[in-house]
């Protein structure tokens, strides 16, 4: 009886504390904190949203109820109809595929019906910040659009593409976008900034101790290992994928600032504001714990040596109720061997790239 | 009074040794830190001596190194090692004999390594590369520098896995200060080492971590598969902490350097080899 009893009066007590320090009387919520006394950001979230990176022409920054409802009742519609069952006897898709107008949708099937909803978690809902419906991530500048290039900019811009049109797009796996070589998400969902795809698998995992901060990112499981404290940051030619993040917290909010980030990493991929990180770039982030279900996450990016300013954006992560899956992306991608190989018989068949049989 | 009344049932031999090693604000054993495996277990599990090369082919007088690895002289050469599986070997039943066998032979194509393929458990633990835990009040998580492999520990249990995976669904809880790990949910495509030994879907692993002192770790292992061995085996290595001042984990996302070898022939223009 003696060991039993200890245990349960533990149990009693831990319970008893961390109730207590959880939740006050009046029911309020209030921020839950780790045993060091940091907000705990701790648990899994999901950033995905119908609001996207740049705004659309012909908005305010905050949309009105009536613009919010005709968004949200268009996707639920839209979502009811391409839940529905496939017919098993369809006829095969038109010649150049059979395309529904949601890009990214018909971009993912090629309009050939290759996914219906249920593969999909793309958003249903307005991104809400401070109480206000957002109609664009970004916030800063008002106009919630990417400031101009700098010239610098706008030649290394050019200078990308011109490198990239020598090629045909199918020509080698390097001329495929990161995501479908499965090196990183479509979306820069583990950015940084880390924005939504607006497709699927918005999701990511923190874990915090004393000396750092873990964001674990579904696509492609990409863990983003932020180290608290002074930075001392890596030498200016590694530059990692995710570049290298210091995080410090200020009063209860986590910021972290990350430089080095990859040359080859796409940021805010999915907007015409997607561009490629310099050298000098620097991406400040700020994690608040806001209510029981968000997390506020604001990010700035500062890379003088591509924009005319620095601009800002403001992204929910919202609570995750569910496991994230192993995304193994590399492992099953037959469609890299796919495109290649058909791209080949196509070159084949129209004798446009005849094998060298000297 | 909670961790006094904890300490009382616990064994003198853990109790000497449990003063040393670090522990979180909740009394649990401090697992947090970048560990790695010393010693040449990912290139064979069992004891083995130094050989040439993995991939073999008949020379005129002995065997020598397959063409496509040659050029790598000494470096492609497999060290010798003691192994890790208590008892020396591996139960197999005797059709997953043959099939490790041909793995074996077969290396260069089937091993999934070489493509970058997900290492799996138990093998992600003693690769030639670090991982990192991070664990707090609330959570476990592994992130290994190989292919970025990553396992959340759920400390509590979500059931049977819902999907099969290369690296399994992890379910941790403390066994006094022995931080167990029960895995399932494997697909069955990662291997154990470089040699080919294998295991089926129906691999169950329990993981026993057991800090030994500050910098060290005990890492025992028992794989249970009735498609593949015999009986329950058990695997068990130190683990090592990076103790250097400069630690952190590298970035090792090998997809891209696998690309020519998986798709060069599919180039416009494939380079000459």
């Amino acid at each position: 009886m003696g060991p039993r009893l200890s245990i349960s009066l533990c149990t009693l007590i831990a319970v008893v504390l961390s109730a207590g320090f959880a939740q006050p009387a009046d029911g309020q919520w209030v921020v839950p904190r780790t045993a060091d006394g940091h907000p705990d950001l701790q648990g899994s979230w999901s950033n995905a949203t119908m609001t996207p990176i740049d705004r659309p022409g012909g908005v305010g920054a905050v949309l009105t109820p009536e613009q919010v409802a005709a968004l949200e009742d268009g996707r639920q519609d839209f979502i009811e109809t391409n839940l529905a069952n496939s017919d098993p006897d369809r006829a095969a898709p038109a010649v150049g595929g059979e395309f529904t107008g949601n890009l990214l949708f018909d971009a993912a099937s090629g309009g050939t019906g290759g996914y219906n909803y249920f593969y999909i978690d793309g958003g249903d809902n307005i991104a809400v910040v401070n109480g206000e419906h957002r109609s664009s991530l970004l916030v800063d500048p008002a106009n919630g659009r990417r400031p101009p290039l700098t010239e610098e900019g706008q030649r290394r811009t050019r200078e990308r593409f011109a490198f990239q049109r020598q090629f045909s797009e199918y020509d080698n796996p390097e001329n495929r976008p990161n995501s479908e070589r499965c090196l990183m998400s479509f979306g820069a969902n583990a950015g940084p900034p880390m924005t939504p795809n607006y497709f699927y698998n918005n999701n990511y995992t923190i874990v915090q101790t004393a000396d750092y901060v873990m964001i674990m990112t579904e696509m492609v499981h990409d863990t983003r290992i932020i180290r608290l404290g002074t930075p001392r940051h890596m030498p200016a030619h590694m530059r990692p994928w995710m570049g290298d993040s210091w995080g410090r917290w200020e009063g209860d909010t986590l910021v972290v600032e990350t430089t080095n980030i990859h040359p080859n990493q796409t940021l805010l991929s999915i907007s015409s504001a997607a561009f490629n990180p310099t050298e000098n770039i620097k991406v400040t982030e700020r994690f608040t714990r806001v209510d029981e279900h968000t997390i506020n996450y604001q990010f700035t990016v500062d890379d003088p040596t591509m924009f005319t300013a620095p601009f800002s954006g403001e992204v929910p992560f919202k609570a995750l109720d569910g496991l994230v899956y192993e995304y193994s992306c590399h492992e099953g991608n037959y469609a890299m061997a796919g495109v290649l190989s058909g791209a080949r018989a196509e070159e084949r068949e129209s004798g446009s790239n005849q094998p060298d049989t000297r | 009074m909670c961790a006094l009344a904890a300490a009382a049932f616990l064994p003198a031999t853990v109790q000497a040794q449990s003063g040393e090693i670090p522990r979180l604000a909740d009394g649990h054993p401090d697992m947090n830190g970048i560990w790695q495996a010393l010693g040449n277990a990912h290139w064979d599990i069992e004891p083995h001596t130094a050989r040439a090369a993995l991939a073999m082919q008949p020379g005129p007088v002995v065997p020598v190194p397959r063409s496509e690895i040659v050029a790598f002289g000494a470096v492609g050469s497999v060290p010798s090692g003691n192994g890790i599986v208590v008892g020396g070997e591996i139960p197999y039943l005797p059709a997953a004999l043959t099939m490790r066998n041909e793995n074996r032979e077969n290396w260069l194509d089937l091993d999934p390594e070489i493509k970058c393929y997900l290492p799996g458990v138990p093998r992600a633990n003693y690769m030639p590369f670090p991982f990192q835990i991070f664990q707090s009040e609330s959570k476990v998580f592994f992130v290994y520098e190989y292919a970025g492999a990553v396992r959340d520990i759920y400390l509590v249990d979500p059931g049977p896995a819902q999907v099969d995976t290369w690296m399994g669904q992890s379910v941790g809880s403390w066994d006094g200060d022995v931080f167990v790990v029960e895995a399932s949910g494997f697909n069955g495509q990662a291997w154990l080492d470089r040699a080919g030994n294998h295991f089926s879907a129906s691999l169950k692993v329990s993981e026993r971590y057991t800090m030994m002192g500050p910098d060290h770790m005990l890492y025992e292992a028992t794989l249970e598969d009735p498609n593949t061995f015999s009986r329950p085996w058990t695997i068990s290595l130190p683990l090592y902490r990076n103790v250097a001042a400069n630690a952190r984990l590298g970035q090792f996302k090998c997809v891209e350097f696998v690309e020519e070898l998986m798709y060069g022939h599919l180039r416009k223009n494939p380079i000459g080899r």
